[in-house]
Order: C-alpha cells, then structure tokens, then sequence
C-alpha cells in the first residue's frame, strides 16, 4: 500500500510514497466551459439554463430532416476574447467537423466540434500558489463544440426521457497541457481558469449548473524521469474539491497497480462520489470510433487579423494586470493582490474602498474582517451589507483619528448589521476619540493617583506597565482616548525625573 | 390542338396573360392527366386540393393586376426531398414514414412565393441514392417513353418521378436535385432539359440532405427557357443555409439571346469511355457541329483527372451521407421499430427503415471515415477533387462552355443493373465530374438512339455563369430541334 501522499521537500511536490520509491503525479485537465450567450452555438434557440424540458429547442437542434447549422457569431468572439485571456494563438482558419456516435440525446447522430483545426492554440495560465511561487501551465488548445442534450432515465420504470434544451448549446473545451503535479494545482487552475473567463464574460463559470466542468487525465511516474506512463481519463467531474479528489484517488490507484506488477489500462473512468472512488466505465459506454470529418454544411470559419485585434483592444483587465497594477498601485503584497483579484467583484470592490486611501490597510480590511464576516453570514461580496463606499469612509475615520483602531471594529460590526454609513454611526453613538487634552490628562492623572505600585514599575523602567497603564485608560474613556496621546501623556508623567 | 398541360411555362403563362385560360384549368388539365397516368409511379403524393386552390388564388391575383411573375399559375410537381410544410415529405424512404413537415424548404417556399401551383411530390430513389428511381420505398417510376419491347424503362434517377411528370405531361414543369447528376441523366433518359446550378446557387435549407457538399436544387423543364424562369425563382442567397452564395442573381431569361458566334465549346477527351455506345460518340459529335453551325469555335480540351471523378464521388458521398442519415434513429420522428435497448431499437428501426442501397452507401461511408481508412481514403478522395475542379479551371482558361454526353447510354428496362451497383454507378460517369467541382450543368435532349429512345448532351459553364451555360444550351436546343415524343401515355 503506498502511504498518503505527503508534501516533499521541495515547494509545491506532491510525492506518492510507494514502496518502490516516491512518484510524482502527471495531470491535464479538459475544461468544458458553457460560453455565456442568448443563443445556442448553430441556432437561435435560448441556451438558457433551466427551462421546462424540450422548450429551448429549435428545428435544427431536434435535427429534423433538411435543416441546417448557421454558427452565432457571438460565440466565436467570446471564444476568441477567451483565448486572448489565455495568452494564446488565434487560428485565423478553424474548421468544424463532425463527431458521429449515437445516441439518443444527440439528436444529428454527431455533434459539431472542432478537432484538426480548433479556433485557438497553445496558450498559458499562470498560477500564484499559496508559497508565492508561480506555475505556469500551458493550454494545448481551445476550440467551440455543441453540447448533447439530456437523457433522464428515472422518469418512467420503462422507458428514458429526453431533453433537448441544451442540445446545441455553445462549449469550449480548453485542453491543458500535461504540466500540472498536483491536486493543488489543478484545483488552482481552475480557479485560475474560471477567474479569467468570469473577467472576459464569456462564462459565468458556474459549476453547480455545469457551466464549468473537466475530464481529468492522470498518470504517475517515478520522481526524475520524464516518462509519460499510460494515462486514464476521468469524465466530467464538476466541481474543484471533485477534481482534486479524483486526482489524489487516482494517483494512489495507478501507483498501486504499477508496484504490484500490473499495468495501468488508458481507459475512461467515472468518479463515483459517494464511494469516493473512480471506476472504469464498461467498454462499451466509450469505445466509439467518432469518424470525425469536416462538416459539409459549415464552411471554414475564417478571421481577419483586424477582427482579433479589435477584440484584443476591448479586452478588459485581467487578473494577472489588475494584481500587478495593485501591487504598484496600492503596494500590496503578491500574495494579498492576488487573493484581491481572483473575483472581479472583489477586486472592483477593493479598488473603491482603497482608492486614495492606505491601499495596504484596505486590502486588510477586506481581506480578514470583511471576507471573515461574509463568510460568516454566508454572503458574496455583491451582497455585502457594508458597501465598499463606507467601508472607505470607516477607513478615513481611522485614518484622520477621528476614531481608534479598536473603535473601527465596534464600527463595522454595525455596519454589518445596519449597513449604515460610519460617519453617522460614529456621530450617533458618540464614538470620536477623545482628542481633547485636558480630559485625557484627567483619565491619566487619575490611573496614575490610583496605581502607585503600577507607576513605579514604569517609572522602574518596566516598558509592559505602560501597555497596563493605556490599556486601563482606554477602558475607563470606553475605548475613546486616543491611544497614542495616552501612551505620549503617560511617558512624560511617568518619566524617571 | 395542344393540350393544357402539354404546355410550355412560356406558352402556357402569354396564355394565362391573355386570358384565354385560366390557372386553374392549366392546373385541371394537369391533375386530370396525373390520373390518367398513374401507373407511371410518377408523383408519390397528390396535393390536388392546395393545387386548385392556388391556382384560384393565381387567378385571382391576375384578375387584379397583381400577377408576381412567369411563374404565377403555372402547375409543377416538387421532387418528395423537398420539405413542404403540411404535406408528407418521405424522400422514398420507409425511414420517413408518416414524416409530415411544419416547415417549407427555401426553393419551394420561392417557388410558392413565385406564383407556382404545387401538383404533388414526385417519386426519387431512397434519399436521392440510385440513377433509375428503383430504389425508392414506394416502388419504380416508369419512363414514358416505350419501345415495342413491351419493357417498362427507368426513367434515371434519382429525379426520376419528376422526370417522367415533365416528360409525360403531368406537370408543366418540375424541381429535381441533383447530386452526382440526379437531375441531368433521368432529363437525359426522359427527354427533357434538366439543370443543375453552381453549388451554392440554391439554398439547400428543407431539401433532405444525402451528401451536403454536393446536393443542388434545379429545375426539370421542357424547355431551355423554361428552366431559366425557375432558376430565377428557386436560386438566391439564404441565410439560414451557410453554403449558399451571398450574390446577385443575374438576369437568366435575359441571358437566351440566341447568339454562340464566337464562342468557345470545349471537347474534353477524357469523356470517351470504354463500352460506350457509338451513337452517343456520333450525337456528341453532332452537337459540336451543331454548334460550330452557329458560329461557336470547338476547342479540344483535357480534363485529366476524369478517370477518378467516379471512384472519388463513390467515397464522398457515401461518407457525406453515412452521417447525414445518422438522424433517423427512430427517436423523434418517422419510422420507430421498438426494441429491447436504444441499441436494438437503432438497429431493427434502421434495418427496416433502410433500402438495400442506402444501407450500403451507409456501410461504404462509415469504412471510409473509419479510423486507419480515413487518410487514405476520405483525404485522399478530397485531395482528387480538388484536382478535378483545378482541371476544368485551367479548361475554363481556354473555353467558355464545356460540352459532353450526359450519360453514357440511353433508358433501359426496369430490373437492369440492379444486381450491379458499379454498372448502375457508371449512369452518373459524366455528370459527377461537374458536381465535384460545383460547377452548373444543363441537359438538353439532342436526339434519340437507335431504338428510338431519348439522349441529351451535357453543356457545364464556369463557376456562377449559368449565363452563359444557358446561352449556350439554348442553341443547342434549338439547333437540335428535338420534337420527338415519349410513345408510352398510352393515348
């Protein structure tokens, strides 16, 4: 039995023990992403999710007998936005071909893909790990496919129902290379993946709904060789925990079957998540000679070097560009930029809190007390009751020393509550700091009179006693003294001549 | 006197303009001789009822003024691979059984548009596959033309049914397909001019598809002018079918002007095959003088790729078709045979639904996609065709018009060639090439064989130049004068 994998010396190796030896694990991922558009890929039926069954479909996608694909427009350009975000090669000429297989839910007998000549090459996403180190993982290809529709077979004790609403509906497949080494990393990819096409709006990356789903290629190999050992393909898995766990389950299975003298088989498996184990689909479900060819009814779909400029000029910024920006811009350390960017709501929401403002101080509010808050409330960012405006002001507060740092937290905690805005809080509550002189003498003259033995240790030169004496100071003025004026009145008082 | 339905469209429209009839008299004329006829197997469903009633709507449009062109009243029967809303559609499969369209294809839709009165749907071979209009669910369409054999000849194929309601007078004219020459051979066989435009020039949203980079929508006419007036309304740029062209349709009526002086008529030497009878050598050979007669200059061409237009269309096509018929799965519409699984059910739906030729078309197609087949055929089948377009673009440098026989002999009996599918296939040997390379083709009947039965010559034009394809066909026709008439209407 190898033992759990375990992480290696080195950052980020993801290391199998085996009993042979250690092995490192070899992954790509296919990414089915649903491209976000009104209409599906070949007609103008709605792509909409949900819908009772067999009302999105038009005659084209019910393949009746005489009709013909005319491809939307609208989903080449997100395809060719999206592989713009993935840094990679527009083919200026792709081809659609046709993938024959049977079966009841695909409704043509083939479903329209792209295979010699898909619409985008290689590429590269790059990864900011937790160490702060990066990984950058090459895309093989992207190209545009029609999804299948839906076969329900628990509707009738006899017989299958079937739902053609999504039958049709616009898909990019985005085919890593074999770079990444580790659950980890594959689930960064993802995340990676789908913050780049929630950026570029060309899918809403919603795996619940299986906008977003991945085939999972596994193979392992001993550490330092460069072998490529026979691989198994994991069907649509849907969820990141999903493909991780997958990819852990069968990096130990493969390990295992080599280490026992066996040979690992290519072949395509399915993640049954209730066992927690993959198993191999039977033969029969995927062993398809798909005699792809080009589509007669769609001719080459052809670019122009100026429509792919154009679409480069109006992408948006990516979250590569806005955390570098943040980084210059606000000072924020690559690590805290790059949890900032990683939703663009987040990242939209920051840049108006820090705007003007101590751009590190924002990104700690955001990212401890406001991301723990909404994590507690079980709320998105775009549902936070404290608006990025006022949690600014909150800041400004501070900052101005209207009120303390401690006094900003009470603050926030009612704004999450009211989602008021703090200067009223502040002014209704009666929370400025006490910035008036004489009162603060007062609270100091009376701890002083009231702790001798405390006032000697400090005057002893007991650096701690101070922290004791603003501490009690603060208590008594309900947190309103401004501790810095304490701690400077308390050191000239208390001072050893 | 001249019965209604023996019409020309030109004929028949100066007297629907005149008033001396009405369309639905023409359209009367024409059902009543689809009765007579109906041993022929021509029209596999009769629509008498939307009949009159657009011919009565025709003729109220004309009674107002409001006549939409050449076509308005004038009574044709529509190949049954067209889909036509509301009227069973079967493209001569058992597949389609019961398959009634809500929808109507583009051509006919203009033709509907243009004023034309729908007879019925004409029978075909199985899903446009076959020369002889023998493989068809509905059984074979006879020829009107007889010999005193006592025999029953095909009438080519696959148009078969729309063939012999020109030829037979049943309608005053017809839409055929043409895939491989499935309009041009049984126009060959029957007598009469069958046309197939540039691929592109018509949109094939509606028509059943067999082999998608190949199949056309044309006319089947009486005459040369004829088929002019229908192009004109059949052909246009359709935006819900991709592969037709965004162009201008030029002016095809206009285009007849009756003057070839100086034109160049291609001879190509590669269309000499073994086997083939010598009057269709002779009657090619009239048709060259026919035209030099008129002025035109003959200029020996070569097409060498030729040999291989055949073998390269039997691989296209099947493999075009093995996926198109891929949607009869007896899941949503037509024929479903029950069985224990999806798979079972596939196969007893498909195993019955399926006549002996399209199941081999379908076998032939899905080995040459197959995985270790699919370069040396498939790719390889495409790289020919290329070829063979390239050929006649380096022709088309040196000659305006190419003329050939169209097929390689004439009708023959029902029952011929059907344990022979490559003798069958040689029907298409000088028709393919053009389709391959989508280039417009017209026949025109030049002559009768020996025995008495009807050949027509192939005149291609260069790619969206029917212009000229008809100028030229046109004094072909009427240098040939063929006035013969089919001998089996039995009265």
């Amino acid at each position: 039995m190898p033992s759990l994998p375990e992480w290696g010396a080195e950052p980020m190796t993801y290391l199998i023990q085996g009993e042979t030896g250690d092995w490192e694990v070899v992954v790509g991922l296919e990414v089915h992403a649903q491209v976000s558009s009104k209409a599906k890929l070949f007609s103008g039926a709605s792509a909409d999710f949900g819908g009772k069954p067999n009302t999105h479909v038009s005659l084209v996608d019910a393949a009746m007998p005489g009709m013909l694909p005319v491809i939307n427009e609208y989903c080449v350009e997100q395809a060719v936005k999206t592989g713009l975000g993935i840094e990679a090669e527009i083919n200026l000429h792709s081809v659609f071909e046709r993938k024959n297989y049977f079966y009841a839910d695909l409704p043509q007998g083939y479903q329209i893909s792209q295979f010699q000549h898909p619409v985008v090459g290689e590429g590269t996403v790059t990864l900011d790990m937790e160490d702060g180190s990066q990984r950058y993982i090459g895309i093989e290809r992207l190209h545009m496919e029609q999804d299948a529709g839906k076969s329900m077979h628990d509707q009738d004790p006899k017989r299958s129902f079937i739902d053609l609403n999504r039958a049709g509906v616009c898909l990019m497949e985005i085919v890593s290379k074999p770079d990444i080494r580790s659950p980890e990393e594959a689930g960064e990819f993802v995340r990676k993946l789908r913050s780049i096409l929630r950026y570029l709006g060309t899918c809403d990356g919603n795996m619940e709904e299986g906008s977003m789903r991945a085939d999972v290629n596994v193979s392992v190999r001993k550490v330092g060789s460069d072998e490529l050992k026979t691989r198994t393909e994991t069907k649509n898995v849907n969820s990141i925990r999903f493909i991780m766990q997958v990819i852990e389950i069968e990096a130990e299975r493969q390990v295992e079957v080599w280490e026992s003298g066996g040979e690992v088989v290519q072949e395509t498996r399915l993640f049954d998540v209730a066992r927690n184990e993959t198993r191999a689909m039977r033969s029969k479900e995927f062993a398809h000679d798909y005699r792809y060819f080009p589509d007669p009814d769609l001719l080459p779909l052809k670019l122009s070097e100026d429509y792919v400029a154009a679409l480069k000029a109006s992408l948006p910024e990516l979250p590569d560009q806005k955390k570098e920006r943040f980084i210059a811009e606000f000072g924020l350390s690559a690590y805290d930029a790059h949890v900032l960017v990683q939703e663009r709501e987040t990242a939209a929401y920051f840049e108006v809190a820090a705007s003007g403002r101590d751009g590190k101080q924002a990104a700690n509010w955001v990212t401890t007390n406001l991301f723990g808050a909404l994590n507690k409330l079980g709320l998105s960012i775009t549902e936070s009751p404290v608006s990025a405006a006022n949690l600014g002001k909150l800041l400004d507060l501070q900052a101005d020393d209207t009120i303390s740092g401690r006094i900003a937290k009470d603050v926030f905690e009612i704004m999450l509550d009211t989602g008021d805005d703090p200067e009223k809080i502040v002014e209704e509550k009666g929370l400025k700091q006490i910035t008036d002189t004489g009162a603060i003498e007062a609270a100091v003259d009376e701890a002083i009179a009231s702790n001798p033995e405390q006032a000697q240790q400090v005057r002893d030169g007991n650096g701690k006693a101070i922290g004791w004496f603003v501490g009690q100071i603060m208590k008594a003025t309900g947190g309103k003294a401004n501790p810095g004026a304490v701690n400077q009145m308390l050191r000239d008082k208390l001072s050893s001549d | 006197m001249t019965m209604l339905n023996e019409l020309t469209i030109t004929d028949a429209y100066q007297k629907l303009s005149s008033g001396e009839i009405s369309a639905v008299e023409l359209t009367q004329s024409c059902l009543d001789a689809m009765a007579a006829a109906r041993d022929l197997n021509a029209f596999v469903t009769e629509t008498p009822e939307i009949a009159l009633e657009r011919a009565g709507a025709s003729d109220t449009r004309r009674a107002s003024g409001n006549t939409v062109g050449p076509l308005d009243g004038i009574p044709i029967a529509l190949k049954d691979l067209y889909c036509t809303e509301g009227v069973l559609t079967m493209a001569g499969s058992h597949i389609l059984d019961g398959f009634v369209p809500p929808y109507e294809s583009t051509v006919s839709a203009n033709l509907r548009d243009a004023g034309a009165v729908m007879l019925g749907k004409t029978n075909m071979d199985e899903f446009a596959m076959g020369s002889a209009t023998v493989t068809s669910y509905h059984g074979s369409t006879k020829n009107p033309w007889k010999l005193d054999d006592g025999k029953d000849r095909v009438p080519g194929g696959s148009s078969g049914g729309s063939a012999t309601a020109v030829a037979g007078h049943l309608g005053l004219a017809a839409t055929g397909t043409d895939t491989g020459g499935s309009i041009r051979q049984p126009a060959s066989f029957s007598g009469i001019v069958g046309m197939k435009p540039t691929y592109g020039r018509c949109s094939r949203w509606g028509l059943v598809a067999y082999a998608s980079s190949l199949d056309q929508a044309g006319p089947m006419t009486k005459s040369v002018e004829d088929a002019a007036i229908m192009l004109q309304s059949m052909a246009g740029h359709d935006p819900k079918d991709t592969t037709s062209a965004p162009i201008e349709l030029p002016d095809f009526q206009a285009a007849l002007t009756g003057d070839v002086r100086g034109l160049k008529v291609g001879i190509p030497k590669e269309y000499v095959i073994d086997g083939m009878p010598g009057e269709i050598d002779t009657l090619w050979k009239r048709g060259a003088e026919m035209f030099r007669d008129a002025g035109a200059e003959i200029v020996d061409i070569s097409l060498p790729h030729t040999t291989y237009a055949l073998p390269t269309y039997y691989i296209i096509s099947p493999a075009e078709a093995s996926s198109n018929l891929a949607r009869y799965d007896g899941v949503r519409y037509g024929l479903r045979v029950n069985g224990d699984s999806l798979d079972d059910m596939y196969a007893k739906t498909r195993a019955e639904g399926f006549g002996t030729e399209v199941r081999r078309r379908i076998m032939i197609g899905t080995y040459v996609l197959s995985a270790g087949y699919y370069d040396a055929y498939y790719v390889k089948a495409q790289k020919v065709r290329s070829r063979i377009a390239e050929d006649f673009t380096k022709a088309f440098n040196d000659v305006d018009v190419v003329l050939t026989p169209t097929a390689p002999s004439p009708a023959f009996a029902i029952g011929e060639k059907m344990d022979d599918p490559i003798a069958m296939y040689l029907n298409d040997v000088f028709t393919v090439p053009a389709s391959l390379a989508g280039l417009p083709g017209i026949s025109v009947p030049a002559g009768l064989s020996a025995e008495g039965l009807p050949l027509g010559l192939q005149v291609i034009g260069r790619p969206f130049d029917e212009e000229t394809m008809f100028r030229a066909s046109h004094v072909l026709e009427r240098q040939a004068a063929f006035s013969a008439k089919p001998t089996g209407m039995g009265g």
